[in-house]
């Protein structure tokens, strides 16, 4: 079944900065999938795991999170606490039966890279093909 | 503290399948310094049981509150301002809180979200390590302030045992022989020969045993 999923992307400060570029149409050009709504939080370490529960609550078939390099991040740990918090909600989905790769963490390079377009295709493309959100 | 850990979620779900409204109630005590039991974990746990009910084709009302402890009768009298609001109340509590709501609260069914799991100390972040097993008859003063009962796997009250390797437990490798432990820390005291000192067997009805066990000073008694 073919669908166009409802994705959530939080993605820290820095590694996001060229959703901004050219009044924000730089990602659309790039070819950055349109059923991606983006959340840029200041660091992806404030990320609770409520926060991307309720993004699930909130009808998302999948969400991910983009932060800094772990060995890079601008917050020294801020990337690396969100990878356990994706982690620890990966473990409750699969409690509930529902696949663990409706969510992945990101460790990307800040600025403008290839690889933030790439994941934002590998989840559009990862999430169609798991289907519709069993919530 | 009391140290607990979250139940797995299909068996929470099972108990509240047929209500409409839960009440998750956190307690602010020790299961929230063990990330157990807190404010944090009940809306995790709410959002959980939203996401849950709503996968079984369900839908389920949550509230979530927290007590500043629920081992006490005073607190668990704040349980009235939710009157009327939940079906059933979710406690994030150790098991002592589950008790004390069933005993204080007749109309209200109260289930458990967490195992209780010991008495322990916060070794790392995010590790916790039983350090007390509530036996009733401490004898710390004897082992250089470690604790044969929770921390041997078999309780010796003369170890060490023909397990221990290297100052390690035979039940794993990562886990201490606290006989080994006690020893190296009576001889870092010159008290090494406390550990010829034969212990009498034990009487363990202070431990439970002896069926539910109950404190009462007089002295604070009105």
């Amino acid at each position: 079944m073919s669908f166009d999923p409802a994705i959530t992307l939080f993605s820290c400060h820095y590694t996001s900065q060229q959703s901004c570029a050219e009044e924000g149409k730089e990602l659309e050009q790039l070819g950055f999938p349109s059923g991606i709504s983006m959340v840029r939080v200041p660091c992806t370490g404030k990320l609770q795991v409520t926060t991307l529960l309720k993004a699930f609550e909130d009808g998302a078939d999948g969400v991910y999170v983009v932060g800094c390099p772990v060995d890079g991040c601008h917050n020294v740990k801020g990337s690396a606490r969100a990878a356990k918090r994706v982690a620890a909600v990966r473990a409750a989905l699969q409690e509930l039966g529902v696949e663990g790769e409706r969510i992945e963490m990101f460790h990307l390079a800040r600025g403008l890279h290839p690889e933030f377009v790439e994941k934002g295709k590998e989840m559009a493309e990862r999430i169609r093909d798991l289907g519709p959100s069993p919530f | 503290m009391i140290v607990a850990e979250r139940k797995p979620m299909a068996e929470i779900i099972e108990m509240v399948k047929d209500c409409k409204k839960v009440l998750v109630l956190a307690c602010r005590g020790c299961v929230t310094v063990c990330s157990a039991g807190g404010e944090r974990e009940a809306e995790i746990l709410a959002s959980l049981l939203r996401l849950g009910m709503r996968k079984e084709g369900k839908t389920v009302e949550t509230t979530v509150a927290s007590l500043v402890r629920q081992c006490d009768r005073e607190y668990i009298d704040e349980i009235d301002q939710w009157q009327g609001q939940y079906d059933a109340v979710v406690s994030t509590a150790c098991g002592v809180g589950v008790n004390f709501i069933s005993n204080l609260r007749k109309d209200t069914m109260v289930y458990p979200a967490l195992n209780t799991t010991f008495f322990g100390g916060s070794a790392n972040q995010g590790e916790w390590t039983e350090q007390c097993a509530g036996c009733g008859n401490c004898i710390l003063h004897l082992t250089g302030g470690l604790c044969p009962v929770a921390r041997c796997a078999k309780s010796l009250m003369n170890g060490p045992c023909g397990g221990s390797v290297d100052g390690k437990c035979e039940i794993d490798k990562d886990v201490e022989c606290v006989w080994q432990s006690i020893h190296d820390r009576l001889g870092s005291f010159d008290r090494s020969a406390q550990m010829e000192v034969i212990s009498p067997i034990r009487d363990w009805s202070t431990a439970g045993h002896g069926g539910p066990r109950k404190t009462v000073r007089d002295d604070l008694t009105v």
